[in-house]
Order: structure tokens, then C-alpha cells, then sequence
């Protein structure tokens, strides 16, 4: 019962504890505590809520909303005072609007005298996203503790501000909390705001001008996601209607509709489908757990979360059509940029663009089946690549380089984190992890809808394999006799990549177990019916993760006794050394291998500007469907 | 269910057999449209026993840990395939066992296989889609994605989706690693990256390859199969034509850059694959 | 029974030919002399192959080359040297940069004089360098079964 509420609270506590002790050596065991206290919180929210209905937490509201109006008057001050210090007249704007609409909103809310009955309700979606903030969202505040030092040490003419780093951390988590429990629009809207905010200061840590620049272009793109949401709540209110989020999914009256999509454009503007994206590719500047945790794990999945609340209101209409295009066509674009790019974290970015554009792309049709597939998606995805941006986050601290072409032979180097990465990326794209089971569940469910999105995701998901694959051969191809390199990553960091993989791995074998206790009565609460998968689908998975599993027992064989060593093919021209050839005029090479990145055929700006202009029609035609 | 076993087993147990005679007949068809004799029938058996008795040489002591994931998992795809299993998870199985072959390219080290890595991992980025679109088709034109209810199905299904059976056709030839698409390796000698993606493999490894070839190729035309699996001599014929084309493209055509390769099949895959998916969908009524 | 006999694999390496015994090897695949009829493939890669044709005589630049080819080799493995120049040096055995013929360098188990060597003589040299294939095949498990 109070659960929920200490959710909340709990990590708004340790925020504020953390910001008020400054620079203090408890910061580590307090981080600890508070992770561990929330982590576990919600993993017993989400075993509580296994066998019942929907836990109602029904209060007062009126306070609250008193409350939130001048948290989000104030919120709305010192974003004006960021936008005339740094001169952004655009976002200024932008941050009047949103604050004065919200206030009027606000207000009109008050005038109905209409509170919602019950503000917090924990159903098995909502038990769901809150086990991921909790869980994902603590480990990553837990290697934020060590790579935090290292960052620090990195960047040694910028004050420690670790203090505040923490404070924005927590304050996040708290939020998201806010988020998945609101079942009042106000309740939603105004966390949501709050997840902005944390985005936007985040993002511009470091404080140069880069990070800025990137902090107020999410600033700007998510303001105006924002202001659509905020639109819809005054819509709903000139409309008469219900301001209970419950109620508008299962009234199915077709007024909620235009609402709805407003709704709708904020989650597609906060999970950066185009054309909104820009903001997710810039926001890579912040520190590697804010990657992990705002723009990989939790706060995108918020902008899907929305979609997805709200999917059963845009079943059979144009508008979800529109939106659902909008994914198909943000997931095979963002996949063939990646392609392109050798940065990992700007490969990262892509996918996670893409990946958010394939769940909307299922949550749009509205269809109890794609809905399915969509929380599967939203599961394994924040689990696999919380692992894999923080893996590249220490990696990038053990190389001094976020290149991939500079992971060549990591597995021999760092054995550890390429395991772990090596994990995360077949968690994104192989059978049988929990990927590609999700791919597999959406491909089945979008063919039954309509023909052309399951085209868009057969073609986004070859390209896919491409980068994966070959990300993965850079980091396994190694010269032999390589010794792993003296490693003095913090333990702290270490810890949390094994809980991470491990949970990678322990996701897809119990991932019948999953869809079954968690998914399916989402499902079917909503729906009245459910994703049936055959029992021999999931033996089948079950077999092929075990084959998996066994796979490394062949390292037992050893090639014989007799194996010899010999050095690589080079037309016979590398006999000093195995890895340099002897070229023209008797002189020694060196021998390099680079990856294909296709540039020439694939460049980034273009496919960019292609699929903002193509969204923004789709936009357009969505918002003349509503209307 | 125990149909569905014998199938799978049987498939495990006959298809490197099948596969070895198949590829020993081509050798020999080839032969004879260059005006040659050939080899004998068997000859690709005697090829892999041979490499099995050599010498264990490799770049590194482990360098068949990937080819053994290669040849396991080509083996699950195609016994889900001929179990009756659903379609999609054998294409997923079937790339899995790709990139295993492809991660043994790039964990050996060297420039040849390296590229020949890249290669094939552009081929398959090329064959993937129709691959997909396939499974999509057939659970249009049959209502499942399960392989024994598509053979089951009363119609075929190569009336209706006859732009996907080309498209996959076109497609037959990277997989088969012919002409002009043997880009990653090939089995002639005419190769200018030496032999690709298996330059480092020798022995046990390359055997490995062979055999899981073998299978890929059986899994492959069992999927032609389906297309006309209500008549079986017919459908037998389909796969016979189909692979004698594919003998004929390969002898008859030159290799081309991987960039033609790329274009020209997602071209197919999206002019042929997806406007018959399309045409299909709405033929058949909104829910099949 | 062993394989090697039905399976022999080539690779093949130019020493420092004039080309002329390199025509002639490759001409033993074309339709005339069809060497695949024996299983015989051109692999273009000694990890793949059995046996090593060298044409043409060891100079000191091919030396290394030659040895590197050669270690990449898995065993059983055989050298048949082609031509003259191979098996000798030839006409070039006096010049100033020859090292000589090809088991100057490696050890060679099969000679097919000739200049250039014509394909009859190549083939007649593969078929024995088999033979010793299978010796050397032979050899090796004795010597397994004997540690």
C-alpha cells in the first residue's frame, strides 16, 4: 500500500541528502542503502503484484496538484534563468509556454473541482517499469560511483560537482517513479517535466559549450513534446472529460482521441523518434550512466510507456497508423545510420533510437498481441543496453577512445568487459536472446495488422545484423598471444557489468515465466485476451539458449596434441612476424584491419534529414487524422 | 508429433548425405557445361574425410569453437524446419548460425578472412529481408507460420506469392555462395581474396564448414519445397529447376561487387517480396 | 584406405619463373587435361593444401616467402618442384641473385624436369607426388599409434 509512495520518496530523500552533504566519503555507502532499499522495494512491488488486480491508491489529490503547480512554476523560473544566461531565446520561449499552459491547466484542473479518486495505481505494467527504474536504475547509480571518479580524474579543470551529479540522479529515479505510478494526468504531466529538467541538466554536466549546446536542443524538442502534453490535458478539460488516466483507456470514447495523440507526440518527442531524434544523438556527451540510464533504460522508455498506456484508444485508426509509420520509419532509418558510425556510443544512440521506434511502431496499432510484443521489447531492451553503455562507458575509461576500431582484440585485452559487452550485443540481435525473441513476437503480431510495418522492421533488422556482427568480430579478432592488459577498474563498476549480464542471460531463460506472470495479465486486463505462444516455441528458445550455454564447453578441446600454431595467410609475405609484411623495397608493414562503415552509401545527414522530413508529414497527416 | 520427429531426425541424420551427393553433382554438372569430365559423384565426401585426417593447424587453439556453433546451430534451423517448427525462428536460428561462421572469420585475424567476413556479413544483410518477407508470405497465403501446417495447406503457396518465390530465388544464389554473388568465398578457385571467409579455416574446421554447407543447402531447397509441397513430385521438380538454374547462373556469369550484390537484391526483396505481400494482404481480406 | 589419394588439394607458388611452367600448370585444368577428374583442386591457399607446385628457381627474395608458404602447410604435405628451373636453377643457376632450385630452400619429394614442363609431365608428377602422399600419410599414424 505504501510502497508506491516510498518508492517515490525514498530516492527524492536521498537526493536531497546527497546534494546537502557535498563532497563526503558516505556518499558510496548512502548510494548504496538508497539503491538497495528502492532496488528491492519494487522488486517486491512486482512479486506482490503477481497474483492480484491493479493496486488502487486512492487519496486526496487537491493538495498535491496545489503543490505541483508552484513546483512547476518554479521549475519553469530556472529554466528561464539557464535560457537568458546562455542566450536561447527559442527555448525560452518554448519554457514560458509550456510553464504558462501548465499553470492554466493547473488552474481549470482546480476550478472543476473534480480530483481524481485515485492518483498512484500499481498495475502489472506499471510493477514492470518500476522494476526496471528500480533494478536497471539502481545498478546504474552504483557503477555512477565509480565511474564518476574516474570521470572526474579525466576532466580535472572542472570542479567536483559529484554532489549534484547524485542529487539529479535520484531526483530522476524518483520521478520515473511518479511517472509509472501517475494515474492523473497532472500526477503524469508533471513528473514527466520533471524528467526534462533532470534530462536537460544532465546532458549539460560538463558545462562546455558542446554539452550546452546538446542540453538545450533535448531542452527545446522536449519542450515541445512537453507543451503537446500539456495541450492534450487542456483539451481533455475543454472536452469535459476525465482527467483519470484508467478511464480514458477503457472509456473508448472517440472524443479522448485528439488528446490522446497529443499525448502520443510527447512520447514520441521524449523516445527521440523523428522527427525529434537529433536531441538522443547529442545527449551522448553526458556521462556514460546518464546514457545508460536517462536516454537508454528508463526516461525514453517513458515516451513509450505514454504509447503504450494509452495504445487501446488508438486501435484500428489512422492516427495509430500514422504513429506506428512514424516508428517503422524512424527504426529503419536510425538502423542503417548506425551502419555509419564507428563511434560505440553513437551506434548505441542509433539503436536505441531504433529499438524505441520498433515498440512504437508495435504500441501504435493498438492490437493486444503488438502490446505483447512492445513490453517484451521495452524489458529486454533496457536490460541489455543499461549493460552495454555502461560496459563502453569503462572501456572507454581502460582505452582512452569510444572508437570501435580501437576495441580490436578486447577479449584478449579485457577479457571481463568484453564478455559482458560481447553478452549485451548478442542480447540485442541474436536468437535466442530476449531481442530478438521480442522481434520475433512483433514480426508475428504486425502481420496480422497491416502488411507494409512488418516490411519496414524485415529490412531495419538486416541492418542490424550488419553493425552487431561486425562490432562483435572487431572484439574477438585478436592476435594470438595477447595477454590481458593490468586492469584497475573500480570494483564497484565490475560488479554491477556481472550483475548486469548475468541478468541478460537470466531474462531469456525465464522469459516464458515473464511473458506469463507479468505480460499476459497486462494483456489481458486491457485487451480480454493474450499473445499465445506455443509451448514448443519456448522449449525450442529453451533448447537453443542451452546449446548456447553448452557452446563454450567446446573450448575444452584444445585441437589436439598435435595442434600447431601457425601465423596468418599473407600471401607468404609475413615471415619476420606474423602481423607485419615485408612490402616493395624490402621494408616491414604493419597489417591493419578496418571495419566496413559504408559511409559513401549510407551517410548520416541525409538519412537524417530524409527521416525528419518524411516523419514531419507523417506528423501532419497524423495531427489532420485527429482533428 | 512423432511424424514431426522422424522428419527432424531423419533431416539430421540424411541431409549432409544429401547435401554431399548434391554438391558432388554439381561439381560434376559444372564439369560438363565447361566441356570437362568432373569428378566423381562422391567427390566432396572424399574432400571432407581427407581434411578430417590432417594436421590440427590454426591461427589460434580455438579457432573452431565458432565453427562448431556454426554447424550446431545450422543443424537446430533446419531440424525446427523439417520438425514443422515456426518459420521465423528457423531464419533466426539460420542467421545465428551465420554469424557464428562469420565471428570464426574475424576471430582468426588475418586480412583475407577479415574481408571475407565483411563480405558475408553484407550478404547476409542482402538475403535477410527476403528471408523474412518469406515467412510473412507464407503466413498470409497458408494462415501460420508453422512449417508443418504450410506443407499441410491445400493450395500451394507458389501461386500466391510468386514475386516472393523470385525474390528468394535471386536470393538462393548468395546463400549457395554461386555466381555472380560468391563474394565472401567460393568453391572455385577463381577468388580474389584467396578463399575468403575460410582462408584460415583447414582440417577439422573447414570440414566442419563443408558439412554444415551440406545442411544449409538441404534446409535451403526445403524451403522451395514448401511452395509446392500439396503436389511432392511437382515441388521435387521446382527444387531440381531451381538448383539446375542456379548451376547455370553460376557457370554463366561473372562476379560482381558486393555494392550491385546489396542493391540489386533489396531492389528485388522490396520490388517482387514486399508489393506481393502487399497485393496478398489485401487480396486475402484484412485478417487471413 | 585414406583420402588423400582421392582428394589432393594444390597450391601453387612462383618462385622466380619465366612463366612458361606456370602456363602449363594452369593449363592442366583447362577441359584438355581436366585435372579435377582426380578431385584435384587449385586452392590458392596453403592452409587448404596437400600438395605445393613451386615453378620457377629460389632467389633470395622468394626464399623466405617459399619457407613461410611452406610452414603454413598442415602435414601430410608434399613439394613438387616443376620445370628446370625449379628442380636445378636453369638456365639462371649462375646469376648473381639465385639461390638455386627449390630444395635449396625446402625439401622437395617429386622433380618434373622440362622447360617448360608440359602438362603430361605435371600430371604424371602429381600422381607420384599422391603416392607419397600417402606414404607420408601412412608414416604419421604409425607414428601416432607408436607415441
Amino acid at each position: 500500500m505504501h510502497i508506491p509512495l516510498g518508492l517515490i520518496l525514498v530516492p527524492l530523500a536521498a537526493a536531497f541528502i546527497l546534494l546537502a552533504l557535498g563532497r563526503t566519503k558516505l556518499r558510496k555507502p548512502l548510494v548504496i542503502v538508497a539503491t538497495t532499499a528502492f532496488g528491492l522495494g519494487s522488486l517486491h512491488l512486482l512479486f506482490n503484484q503477481l497474483s492480484k488486480d491493479a493496486l488502487l491508491v486512492p487519496f486526496d489529490e487537491t493538495p498535491f496538484l496545489t503543490g505541483f503547480g508552484w513546483a512547476g512554476l518554479l521549475i519553469g523560473a530556472f529554466l528561464l534563468e539557464r535560457c537568458i544566461r546562455f542566450r536561447q531565446p527559442l527555448a525560452a520561449l518554448l519554457v514560458l509556454t509550456q510553464t504558462g499552459l501548465a499553470w492554466w491547466a493547473e488552474h481549470l484542473t482546480h476550478l472543476r473541482h473534480n480530483p481524481v479518486g485515485v492518483p498512484l495505481i500499481v498495475d502489472h505494467f506499471s510493477a514492470i517499469m518500476a522494476a526496471i527504474i528500480g533494478i536497471i536504475g539502481g545498478l546504474i547509480c552504483v557503477h555512477a560511483v565509480g565511474y564518476m571518479k574516474d570521470w572526474n580524474h579525466h576532466h580535472d579543470k572542472l570542479p567536483d560537482r559529484r554532489n549534484q551529479f547524485f542529487f539529479l540522479l535520484f531526483l530522476f529515479i524518483s520521478a520515473m517513479f511518479g511517472l509509472v505510478f501517475a494515474n492523473s494526468l497532472p500526477w503524469f504531466v508533471f513528473f514527466w517535466e520533471v524528467t526534462t529538467l533532470c534530462s536537460f541538466l544532465l546532458i549539460g554536466y560538463a558545462r562546455d559549450a558542446e554539452a550546452m549546446k546538446s542540453a538545450f536542443l533535448a531542452l527545446r524538442l522536449n519542450l515541445i513534446g512537453g507543451i503537446a502534453m500539456t495541450a492534450g490535458w487542456l483539451l481533455i478539460l475543454h472536452r469535459g472529460g476525465s482527467l483519470d488516466m484508467l478511464q480514458i483507456v477503457a472509456s473508448g470514447d472517440a472524443m479522448y482521441l485528439l488528446p490522446v495523440v497529443l499525448l502520443c507526440i510527447a512520447g514520441l518527442a521524449k523516445s527521440a523518434q523523428f522527427p525529434f531524434s537529433g536531441w538522443l544523438l547529442g545527449a551522448m556527451v553526458a556521462p556514460t550512466p546518464v546514457s545508460a540510464m536517462l536516454h537508454a533504460s528508463t526516461m525514453v522508455k517513458a515516451g513509450v510507456y505514454v504509447i503504450i498506456r494509452f495504445a487501446p484508444v488508438l486501435q484500428d485508426t489512422m492516427a495509430g497508423l500514422m504513429i506506428s509509420l512514424i516508428g517503422a520509419t524512424t527504426f529503419l532509418l536510425t538502423s542503417l545510420a548506425a551502419i555509419g558510425q564507428s563511434n560505440a556510443k553513437r551506434v548505441l544512440a542509433y539503436s536505441t533510437i531504433a529499438n524505441l521506434g520498433l515498440i512504437v511502431t508495435c504500441a501504435g496499432t493498438g492490437q493486444y498481441n503488438a502490446i505483447w510484443a512492445a513490453i517484451l521489447l521495452v524489458i529486454f531492451h533496457a536490460v541489455a543496453k543499461a549493460l552495454l553503455f555502461l560496459a563502453v562507458g569503462t572501456v572507454e575509461h581502460r582505452l582512452g577512445s569510444r572508437d570501435i576500431e580501437d576495441m580490436d582484440g578486447l577479449v584478449m585485452r579485457h577479457p571481463a568487459l568484453a564478455v559482458a559487452m560481447l553478452v549485451g550485443i548478442a542480447g540485442m540481435f541474436l536468437a535466442p536472446f530476449g531481442l530478438l525473441i521480442s522481434k520475433w513476437a512483433a514480426l508475428e503480431a504486425l502481420i496480422v495488422v497491416n502488411p507494409i510495418l512488418p516490411i519496414f522492421v524485415v529490412f531495419g533488422s538486416s541492418a542490424t545484423l550488419f553493425f552487431w556482427a561486425k562490432w562483435m568480430g572487431k572484439m574477438i579478432g585478436a592476435e594470438p598471444g595477447a595477454r590481458p592488459v593490468p586492469d584497475d577498474t573500480h570494483s564497484l563498476e565490475l560488479i554491477v557489468l556481472a550483475v548486469l549480464t548475468a541478468l541478460v542471460i537470466i531474462c531469456c531463460a525465464v522469459f516464458p515465466w515473464i511473458a506469463e506472470v507479468l505480460i499476459d495479465p497486462y494483456v489481458l486486463s486491457v485487451y480480454g485476451r493474450t499473445m499465445v505462444i506455443g509451448r514448443e516455441t519456448m522449449v525450442i528458445m529453451s533448447i537453443m539458449l542451452l546449446l548456447v550455454a553448452l557452446l563454450p564447453l567446446s573450448l575444452l578441446y584444445r585441437g589436439g596434441e598435435r595442434f600447431r600454431r601457425v601465423s596468418p595467410y599473407l600471401a607468404g609475405a609475413n615471415y619476420e612476424h606474423p602481423y607485419r609484411f615485408t612490402g616493395s623495397a624490402g621494408k616491414e608493414y604493419p597489417m591493419g584491419m578496418k571495419n566496413y562503415y559504408l559511409a559513401e552509401y549510407l551517410p548520416e545527414l541525409p538519412i537524417r534529414r530524409w527521416g525528419t522530413i518524411a516523419c514531419l508529414v507523417m506528423m501532419a497527416v497524423l495531427m489532420g487524422v485527429a482533428l | 508429433m512423432t511424424r514431426n520427429f522422424l522428419a527432424g531426425f531423419a533431416y539430421l541424420l540424411l541431409a549432409p548425405l544429401v547435401g554431399a551427393l548434391l554438391a558432388g553433382l554439381d561439381r560434376r554438372i559444372t564439369a560438363r557445361m565447361q566441356g570437362r569430365r568432373g569428378p566423381p559423384i562422391l567427390q566432396p565426401i572424399y574432400d571432407v574425410l581427407k581434411l578430417l585426417a590432417k594436421e590440427p593447424i590454426g591461427v589460434r587453439r580455438h579457432g573452431h569453437f565458432f565453427v562448431f556453433g556454426h554447424l550446431v546451430f545450422m543443424m537446430a534451423a533446419g531440424f525446427e524446419f523439417f520438425f514443422g517448427g515456426d518459420l521465423l525462428i528457423v531464419i533466426f536460428a539460420f542467421a545465428l548460425a551465420s554469424v557464428f561462421l562469420v565471428l570464426g572469420a574475424y576471430a582468426a585475424h588475418s586480412p583475407f578472412s577479415h574481408i571475407g567476413a565483411e563480405r558475408e556479413l553484407l550478404q547476409m544483410m542482402a538475403a535477410e529481408p527476403i528471408l523474412l518477407l518469406t515467412a510473412m508470405g507464407f503466413y498470409l497465403a497458408n494462415g501460420s507460420f508453422r512449417v508443418e501446417y504450410i506443407a499441410d495447406h491445400p493450395t500451394p503457396a507458389l501461386f500466391l506469392l510468386p514475386g516472393i518465390f523470385a525474390a528468394l530465388a535471386f536470393i538462393l544464389t548468395i546463400k549457395l555462395r554461386k555466381s555472380p554473388f560468391d563474394l565472401s568465398t567460393s568453391h572455385h578457385a577463381h577468388q580474389e581474396i584467396v578463399k575468403g571467409l575460410t582462408t584460415e579455416f583447414s582440417g577439422l574446421s573447414l570440414a566442419l564448414v563443408e558439412i554444415a554447407h551440406w545442411y544449409e543447402t538441404i534446409m535451403l531447397l526445403g524451403l522451395f519445397y514448401l511452395f509446392l509441397a500439396p503436389y511432392p513430385l511437382a515441388a521435387v521438380l521446382l527444387v531440381a529447376v531451381v538448383y539446375g538454374l542456379e548451376i547455370l547462373l553460376d557457370n554463366t556469369s561473372a562476379r560482381m561487387k558486393w555494392q550491385w550484390a546489396m542493391k540489386s537484391s533489396w531492389t528485388t526483396a522490396s520490388l517482387l517480396g514486399a508489393i506481393n505481400l502487399i497485393v496478398l494482404y489485401y487480396w486475402m481480406g484484412t485478417t487471413p | 584406405m585414406s583420402f588423400f589419394k582421392k582428394s589432393p588439394w594444390i597450391v601453387h607458388y612462383d618462385g622466380a619463373s619465366c612463366n612458361g611452367c606456370d602456363i602449363e600448370v594452369l593449363a592442366c585444368l583447362t577441359p584438355r587435361y581436366d585435372v579435377e577428374r582426380f578431385g584435384c583442386i587449385n586452392t590458392g591457399n596453403p592452409k587448404h593444401a596437400d600438395i605445393l607446385l613451386i615453378t620457377g628457381y629460389i632467389n633470395h627474395q622468394s626464399e623466405p616467402v617459399v619457407k613461410a608458404i611452406y610452414e603454413q602447410m598442415a602435414e601430410p604435405k608434399v613439394v613438387v618442384a616443376i620445370g628446370i628451373c625449379a628442380t636445378s636453377g636453369g638456365i639462371f643457376r649462375d646469376c648473381y641473385n639465385t639461390k638455386g632450385g627449390v630444395d635449396t630452400t625446402i625439401p622437395v619429394d617429386v622433380y618434373v624436369p622440362g622447360c617448360a614442363a608440359r602438362p603430361e609431365s605435371i600430371i604424371d608428377g602429381v600422381v607420384k607426388a599422391i603416392a607419397v602422399l600417402e606414404e607420408k600419410h601412412q608414416a604419421m599414424k604409425k607414428a601416432r599409434k607408436a607415441s
